[in-house]
Parts: structure tokens; C-alpha cells; sequence
């Protein structure tokens, strides 16, 4: 009686779910929000600086961002792992790689979402003169940024389902994997953040581009062993 | 016993699952018709539920043939998806999310139309529970949520893991009826009760601890109190 359903059609249908729970329980959004305003907060009074530019201000806002996102994909099977969430959808006919892909959207989704918050934030306790001039090449680099960590994030939460040393895996296995694309983040932000507008540097957001659809290739590749398996 | 199929329900030979380097269930012969009632029997760490889970494609098996439902596992086990229904001791519900969302959320997986949630909530009397959480429901409130689940797709092959265990007599009998024998449906029930099993069952498959397989055969061969004997 069962009908296949197709991949975007099930990864829709996951990612409905998951900010439907987040809605219903409301706690990842606010922990990593807590966190990255704490951090700017504790960087704002650690730097004893009124305002920071370039490298040292691409690193404030890449720090917070960091540590949230770290929080972000030790919860993101959260709900899968106590409501044994992988076996209902491997009872399904749905492609058993949506799952993943799912979780890499959703993810993306709430580091998005956390940063509406966080670069404003960041703007007014740190960076001094306006954000406005060089907000679109901030935007820019950061959607990239969130991509390529959505993408890692997702297959590190996927290969550490069910492991009891998750906390520890996940820092562990995100941040080497993270360092190409922060590195190139951060590159192409200090240039920006030096009020400059028109000062990026092509080339960096091309590598995190690169980097980011590298990371989908992987995971288009494997999400499917991932989660089966 | 139905009908001979055109395949077995279920066909393992030499089946061998293992949890790390320890063998939880070996050379396990098994030939299900469809439409086939099987009582699975055994002590607690016998492998009963390892081998509901390699029945429904959860796991793979470390060596031997398994086919369900005609695919080969676990190489077909994409096929073999929509098609088994799972009762467990997990009820596979999402805590946070009312019955109606759960039910609505596997509906969809399964591509079925909204109008099979009303059916299955009415099925299991659960339409004045609907909008409430799973995880404010009583047992028996979630155990018939669960079961709801497992029927949203009519699934040929139930797997059901002591489907009874923990209910009241009222909700036994409730959730006992809708999971009970349909044409076509083949059922294996894990259960602790080798008198009922026997009632209701065509095949009986005894597990004993050590990866051993200590009776498999038709129900009709074997009494009660010879099953109670195996436990010991």
C-alpha cells in the first residue's frame, strides 16, 4: 500500500518535522544563540578594545559562530536517536539518504537563523562604525560558511549516530574538516571587516564555494551507507 | 496455513547475526509461507529482537541467506521498505509530537493520503487522543499509537516484539484484535507466553542462549509445557 516518495520530497518531509519539534521544544535555537552572544559578549570585554576591524574582528565572529555550530550538530539527531527516529524512516519507502540531506538543510537553516541574531550583535558590541556598507559581502561569505559546515556537520552527526563518545567525536572530527572553509571565511571577511566595501577578495569565496560543493559531493555519495548502515 | 505463494514470507539459511565478535543467532534455518503466524520464543539476550530486526531490514546479517517478502537481504532491503510493519519496545513515535502529527508524518513518508491516518486512529480508538503529545499518553494510549503506526501502510509482514506486554486486559484485548491474523498478512510475534503463542501461531521458532536454535516446527507439534521446559 506503501508509494515510493521521492528524495526532495522526504528531505522536505524531515526537515518539516525537525523544526516542527524545534518549535514544540524550543531548545536548540536558544543554546546555540546563548552561546554565541556569550562568547562576543566575553570577547568584547577579553579584546579591552572599543572596536575591532579585520582579522581580529573576522575571528570574533567566526569563534561564536564555531561554537555554536558545535552545539548544533551534537544535537542534530537528537530527537532520532531517543525517539529512534533512523528506524521510522527506514520503515518507510523513502530514499534512506534524505534523512541525511534533511538534517545538512536544517542545519543550515538554524546557523542561518542564528546569525540574523548574531551579526547584528556583533556589529554593535565589536565592530564600531555600521555593518550596512559591507553587509552584502558578509552575507555572502557567511551563507558559504554555513553551507560548508551544514555539509560537515551532517556527515560527522550522521557517522557518530549511536556512538556513546559523540560529545567527543564530533569536536573532534568537525573541527579539521572545518578548518579549510573557516580559514577561507576568515580570509575573505578581514578585508570586509576593515570597512572596506568592494575589498573582497574574490578568491576566497570561491574556495569556500569550491569547498562547500566538494563536501555535497561527498555526502551525495555516502548518505545513503550513513544512515543504513 | 494459507496457501502456498509464489515465495516464502520469509526464507533464512544459515542465518548468522552478531553483536561485535559475539554470535547472537547461527545457522538459523527458517521457511515462512505468507499469511504465516511464527511465535518466536525465548529467554531475555536469546536474539529475539536481533532477529526482528534482521527480519525487517534494520541490520544486516553478519552471514547466511535471509530473504523477506521475495528480496534478498540486505542487498534488496530498499524494496523491502513500506512493506513490514514493526511493533517494538520503542513505540517509533516522536515524544514531542501529538499522535495525529506522528501518524501524519509516516503517512506521508509512505506516500499514503491523509485520509489513512482518520482510518488508523479510528481503528485503534484513538480520535480523542489525536491531538495529544506522545509523550503525555499512557502505555496503553502509546502502544495503540504504535500500533496505529505499524498499520498505516497495511503492511504484509508484522513484526511484533511482545506487542502485549505491560497492557491492561481491556487494551490487550483492543490491541490484540487489530494486530491479529489477516489474509495475506504474515506475523511474527515475539512473545513470553508459549500458551498464547501456540494459540494463535502456525510455525513456533525457539531461540536459546548461546546462538542456538532449539526448536523450529509446526505449532502443532509441540505442547506448551514441552516450550516452558526450553526456557530452563
Amino acid at each position: 500500500m506503501s508509494r515510493p516518495i521521492g528524495s526532495l520530497r522526504a528531505t522536505w518531509l524531515v526537515v518539516r518535522k525537525d523544526l516542527l519539534l524545534e518549535r514544540r521544544t524550543f531548545e536548540l535555537l536558544p543554546s546555540m544563540g546563548l552561546l554565541a552572544l556569550g562568547t562576543i559578549a566575553l570577547l568584547r570585554f577579553a579584546l579591552d578594545q572599543d572596536e575591532v576591524s579585520g582579522d581580529l574582528a573576522a575571528g570574533a565572529l567566526l569563534i561564536p559562530l564555531l561554537l555554536a555550530a558545535l552545539l548544533g550538530i551534537a544535537r542534530l539527531f537528537a530527537a532520532e536517536e531517543s525517539d529512534a527516529g533512523v528506524d521510522q524512516f527506514l520503515l518507510s519507502p523513502a530514499p534512506a539518504g534524505a534523512l541525511l540531506a534533511a538534517k545538512i538543510v536544517g542545519l543550515f537553516v538554524v546557523l542561518v537563523t542564528l546569525e540574523v541574531v548574531l551579526v547584528p550583535v556583533f556589529a554593535l558590541l565589536l565592530l564600531g562604525p555600521s555593518i550596512g556598507p559591507v553587509l552584502p559581502e558578509v552575507v555572502l561569505v557567511l551563507l558559504l560558511l554555513d553551507a560548508a559546515l551544514a555539509v560537515i556537520g551532517g556527515l560527522v552527526a550522521g557517522l557518530a549516530i549511536g556512538s556513546r563518545s559523540r560529545e567527543l567525536l564530533i569536536p573532534i572530527m568537525v573541527v579539521p574538516f572545518a578548518l579549510p572553509a573557516l580559514i577561507s571565511a576568515q580570509a575573505a571577511l578581514a578585508p570586509v571587516l576593515e570597512q572596506d566595501p568592494g575589498a573582497l577578495v574574490t578568491r576566497w569565496p570561491a574556495v569556500l564555494a569550491i569547498y562547500a560543493v566538494i563536501l555535497g559531493l561527498v555526502g551525495s555519495v555516502v548518505a545513503e551507507f550513513l544512515v543504513e548502515d | 496455513m494459507p496457501n502456498a505463494p509464489e515465495h516464502p514470507a520469509i526464507h533464512a539459511r544459515g542465518l548468522l547475526a552478531a553483536h561485535g565478535l559475539r554470535p547472537v543467532i547461527s545457522g538459523l534455518d527458517l521457511t515462512v509461507p505468507a499469511g504465516a503466524t511464527v511465535a518466536l520464543l525465548g529467554g531475555n539476550g536469546t536474539g529475539k529482537s536481533t532477529l526482528l530486526r534482521l527480519l525487517a531490514g534494520l541490520r544486516a546479517p553478519r552471514g547466511g541467506e535471509l530473504a523477506v517478502l521475495g528480496h534478498a537481504l540486505p542487498r534488496e532491503r530498499w524494496a523491502l521498505r513500506g512493506k513490514v510493519g514493526v511493533v517494538a519496545h520503542h513505540p517509533l513515535l516522536y515524544r514531542e509530537l501529538t499522535v495525529a502529527e506522528n501518524l501524519g508524518y509516516h503517512a506521508r513518508l509512505h506516500g499514503l493520503p491523509a485520509a489513512r491516518v482518520g482510518e488508523v486512529l479510528e481503528l485503534a480508538d484513538l480520535e480523542g487522543r489525536k491531538d495529544q503529545p506522545v509523550g503525555d499518553l499512557s502505555r496503553g494510549l502509546v502502544q495503540r499509537a504504535s500500533v496505529a503506526r505499524a498499520l498505516l501502510p497495511d503492511p504484509a509482514l508484522l513484526l511484533l516484539d511482545e506487542p502485549l506486554a505491560n497492557l491492561d486486559p481491556v487494551v490487550a484485548e483492543l490491541v490484540g484484535g487489530l494486530l491479529g491474523p489477516r489474509p495475506g498478512r504474515t506475523r511474527v510475534i515475539a512473545s513470553h507466553d508459549p500458551a498464547r503463542a501456540l494459540e494463535e501461531s502456525d510455525l513456533v521458532l525457539v531461540l536459546g542462549s548461546g546462538a542456538t536454535v532449539k526448536y523450529v516446527g509446526p505449532a502443532d507439534g509441540v505442547s506448551a509445557s514441552a516450550l516452558e521446559a526450553m526456557y530452563r
